[in-house]
């Protein structure tokens, strides 16, 4: 288990990290110059997508560099700046970005990833119109991405992660006016949004209970001693602390990104999306923002555990990971999209990395997210060269022979096939094992260990079944296969170097990672590997993995069956097969409890919105329009009607008035001299009175 | 009051009357004519010579021989069906009646403060002279423009329209 | 009714020959004989002036005498213009008859 981990306490910021917001910046700057350019405009595009991520890369590298060089003098590197956003009275939100050994090492591997998958995409998505729009989408995502790793504030981090879900709906509905890559966008946008739900609630929660979101801040961030203390004091529902409810909630979010069980649902269909865009995104780097945010988080989650104990939320993680892994693993046997078995692969993979952060901490968790981030990366771009080369064919079932078709293709692959499966030397066989060894000593439960130990297997039998469909066995489709071209193969190779070499710094022997990442000495003893049950764990699982591959390689390998007869499990257990085929019929579940009881709501408020809201201003319009009418008949009738009456009377008068003037002059002094008459009496009256 | 005084009041007022009751409207002019003659006699009775004379001047010698001028020149229909008086006359009649009953009412009670009998006041043509270029030279002259006007006015009425047959 | 002063004796005359000039233009179908009426009360005008101006406070002012003068010489030029009018109309209408010249009626 965990000790804390001991940092130094943080110096002034140096020049790098001063200068760390670059590294999300720029890519994001580029995505809006890119936004504004013309779309014949593609070399432009992909030149500043790439220079710019880049840029980020050759950044990163020396924030590693310096993060690397504190470390092996012995300072445990991590630097903060923090800045003021928004100030409401007292209440200030704060953002800031970090550079800790976890960052930089996310840092770099994600623009060296990205930086490799742009590169691809160039050749990949050579013949899309679209060309433009896709680097303006990819460039916006790695600027987001880059600011979900260096955030230093969980508000800033969640700012990011919604610009990266957002980027994520983009690109996997870059093709939307098919039908099928907008609904899965749609659906992915939906369900990581479910857990993002969480994510929010956990979030302010955490705000409230500890009045900070920054996670370093000298002292006062509430990753730090002081804040988790206080969230220790509080206690939640269930037996639960304010520390553990929190992570639990942000776990949720966690999870929604990750893909963990029930949330997976949109990874499969994901795939959707171009090739480079599965590469990325839903392979090494998105994906891994859950894990990554588990990571960051991590203090919290561990909080008040007992030495050698686990904490509620860590458990949960554990097993909520380890039964992902297992379930993935086993739908991904009866798969016949390539790119579906390798969704299925990387939903089994980071169910690994949630169990391995539940088990054995930051480091284990994080070392097999790196190494996982270049061999899936590298298997789905090898997918992406398979499909391009077979014509965009993706059914495994109607491919193979490819070894000779499309050789270079086949050696990176196999690499990256190796490396996932977990054969030694390869990349994946040190960082899944390191997982399997922290489980082994989980004070807890060792079920979660015995799930993940079975799901290695599974995740060797159905890898060799794929390879050997793909790549063995006679060519079933219609046109012959080629190579792609080198702007797509020379990355492939790349990649295939590191699965093949990156493991090298996290084996027991010289745990270079686990102790960069906490802070420890990581020197070179050829004596850890014997220590306690290392060698036993790496025997068990070099087993269990040995019987995967034999056995696919038995039933599958050396034929080459018709795309139209059944699969050979398929003949043997029909019904599970099915099941298996059909992924559990979790869609459907959903699709007949949530989706209908959504529908159901949605039709009873419409029903609502209709009958009672809309009957209620339909009332007062009535009312209303009652008012009206009865205005009107007033001003008809009483208004009009006396004034009109008015002026007929006033007509009548006059008329009658006018009976005065006859025209006949002796009338008019008749008048006057009458008048005189009236006047001067009037007069001599007054005089006399 | 003398006896000269009713004689000469007398003669007005039948003459007045006859103007106004006469069928023949030369008559009536004719009696018109002897109105204004004891009138003129009236002013000379009360020491306005100046006055009296220019009523002899000007209403008998002008005004009359014009109004007798204007009846014969009007002469188209003598003495109409309907008679002289106008279908309203009993209302005009009433009229004069009660507007000579408030006048003489008024004359007679007011209790004058002006004093019985005066001295005969000397008024010689001079002195009017000097009153007209002096302190009515004003009006004086307004009458002249009123009278060119006038005069204007009548020539333009009364002439005759080019081609109508007289 | 007591001792009648010359004053008022003078103006009872006029008021009576004032009522007889407004009798007849009120009664007479001529429009000639209206005017002597016209005429007539115009007199009886001058007469009032003339005795209040004998029997005033200031006669050497001559101010009812001017007056009078001036109402001899306006009425002349009414008299004139009014005739003149008479006979105009009598040109078109071929009557004098007031009774028939209604065409200003309302």
């Amino acid at each position: 288990m965990q000790a804390t981990i001991s940092f130094t306490p943080q110096v002034g910021a140096s020049a790098i990290t001063q200068l760390l917001w670059l590294i999300p910046a720029v890519p994001v700057v580029a995505s809006g110059v890119i936004a504004l350019l013309k779309q014949p405009k593609r070399k432009t595009a992909a030149t500043l997508a790439i220079g710019s991520l880049g840029f980020s890369l050759l950044l990163a590298l020396i924030a590693f560099g310096h993060v690397v060089s504190g470390w092996s003098h012995g300072n445990a590197v991590r630097e903060t700046v923090n800045f003021s956003w928004i100030r409401v009275g007292t209440t200030n939100i704060d953002l800031g970005w970090v550079l800790d050994p976890l960052s930089a090492a996310m840092l770099v591997m994600v623009c060296f990833v990205g930086l490799l998958i742009f590169i691809y995409s160039t050749g990949y998505m050579a013949h899309d119109e679209n060309f433009t729009r896709f680097f303006c989408f990819l460039s916006l995502f790695a600027g987001a991405m880059l600011g979900v790793v260096i955030a230093n504030s969980l508000l800033l981090l969640f700012m990011c992660w919604e610009l990266v879900g957002l980027t994520s709906y983009l690109l996997i509905g870059f093709w939307y006016y098919k039908p099928a890559a907008a609904a899965a966008a749609k659906k992915a946008f939906l369900t990581t949004r479910v857990g993002d739900i969480f994510f929010l609630l956990g979030m302010v929660w955490l705000a409230s209970g500890t009045g900070t979101l920054l996670f370093y801040n000298n002292g006062g961030g509430s990753m730090e001693a002081g804040a988790l203390a206080s969230l220790l004091g509080q206690h939640a529902a269930w037996g639960l602390t304010a520390a553990g409810a929190i992570g639990l909630l942000i776990f949720c979010g966690a999870a929604g990104k990750s893909g963990q069980f029930p949330l997976h649902v949109w990874l499969p269909d994901a795939m959707e999306g171009p090739t480079p865009v599965s590469a990325l995104i839903h392979a090494a780097t998105m994906v891994a923002a859950g894990v990554y945010l588990i990571a960051r988080v991590y203090p919290l989650m561990a909080a008040g555990s007992l030495l050698g104990g686990s904490t509620t939320a860590l458990t949960v993680v554990t097993w909520v990971g380890a039964f992902t892994a297992v379930f993935a693993a086993l739908i991904a046997i009866a798969q016949d999209d390539i790119k579906r078995i390798l969704a299925y692969s990387t939903i089994s993979q980071l169910g690994y990395m949630m169990a391995g952060l539940g088990m054995g901490g930051v480091a284990v968790g994080m070392f097999h997210l790196i190494t996982h981030a270049f061999f899936k990366a590298l298997l789905f771009m090898g997918a992406g060269s398979v499909i391009h080369g077979c014509h965009e064919e993706q059914n495994i079932r109607k491919m193979g022979g490819l070894k000779s078709d499309m050789p270079l293709t086949f050696v990176t692959y196999a690499a990256g096939m190796l490396a996932l499966c977990g054969v030694p030397i390869f990349a994946g066989f040190w960082s899944k094992d390191g997982i399997l060894e922290a489980g082994s000593h989980w004070s807890v439960s060792k079920g979660p260990v015995a799930l993940l130990v079975f799901g290695a297997m599974l995740t060797a039998f159905y890898m060799t079944r794929q390879v050997v469909y793909v790549f063995f066995g006679h060519w079933r489709g219609h046109k012959p296969a080629h190579e792609s071209p080198a702007v797509m193969t020379i990355p492939l190779a790349i990649l295939a170097f590191f699965a093949f070499v990156l493991g090298l710094f996290g084996t027991p022997a010289w745990p270079w990672f686990q102790g960069f990442v906490s802070g420890r000495e990581a020197p070179l003893e050829i004596r850890g590997l014997f220590e306690s049950n290392v060698l036993l764990v790496m025997g068990e699982s070099i087993g269990f993995v040995f019987v995967g591959i034999v056995l696919a390689w038995w039933l599958y390998g050396g034929k080459s069956p018709k795309p139209d007869t059944p699969d050979v499990l398929e003949k043997a257990a029909p019904l599970p097969w099915a099941w298996l085929r059909n992924r559990l019929y979790i869609d459907e579940i959903y699709g007949v409890t949530l989706i209908a009881f959504y529908a159901w709501w949605a039709r009873v408020a419409d029903w609502c919105d209709r009958r009672v809201w809309g009957g209620a201003v339909s009332g007062v319009a009535i009312i209303f329009r009652g008012w009206a009418q009865l205005n009107r008949l007033l001003d008809a009738n009483v208004v009009d009607g006396t004034f009109d009456k008015g002026c007929e009377e006033l007509s009548t008068g006059g008329g009658l008035l006018s009976r005065v003037q006859s025209g006949q002059v002796q009338a008019y002094l008749r008048w006057l001299a009458f008048a005189v008459v009236v006047l001067a009496v009037i007069l001599i009256w007054s005089s006399r009175a | 009051m003398t006896i000269v005084f009713y004689v000469i009041a007398a003669i007005t007022v039948a003459g007045a009357l006859a103007a106004m009751l006469l069928k023949n409207t030369v008559h009536c002019a004719l009696a018109l004519t002897v109105a204004f003659a004891g009138l003129a006699i009236q002013f000379l009775e009360l020491d306005a010579q100046f006055a009296g004379f220019a009523q002899i001047l000007v209403y008998i010698g002008a005004v009359a021989i014009l109004v007798v001028f204007a009846i014969l020149l009007t002469r188209g229909s003598e003495t109409p069906k309907e008679g002289v008086f106008s279908k309203t006359w009993l209302a005009g009649l009433a009229i004069a009646a009660m507007v000579f009953a408030v006048l003489s009412w008024a004359v007679l009670n007011s209790t004058s403060s002006l004093p019985g009998d005066s001295p005969k006041p000397t008024v010689s043509v001079l002195e009017i002279g000097n009153a007209l270029m002096g302190r009515y030279v004003l009006p004086l002259e307004i009458v002249a423009v009123l009278l060119t006007s006038a005069l204007i006015g009548a020539v333009i009425v009364a002439k005759h329209e080019k081609g109508s047959a007289k | 009714m007591g001792h009648v002063t010359a004053l008022q004796g003078y103006l009872l005359l006029a008021a009576l020959l004032f009522a007889i000039g407004l009798a007849g233009a009120l009664t007479r179908r001529n429009a000639i004989l209206v005017l002597i009426g016209i005429e007539l009360m115009l007199n009886a005008a001058n007469l009032n002036l003339i005795a209040f101006w004998r029997y005033g406070p200031h006669p050497e002012a001559l101010t009812g005498m001017m007056f009078a003068i001036f109402s001899i010489a306006v009425a002349a030029a009414e008299a004139a213009v009014g005739l003149g009018l008479v006979i105009h109309i009598y040109r078109f209408t071929q009557t004098t008859d007031l009774d028939q010249m209604n065409r200003m009626k309302g």
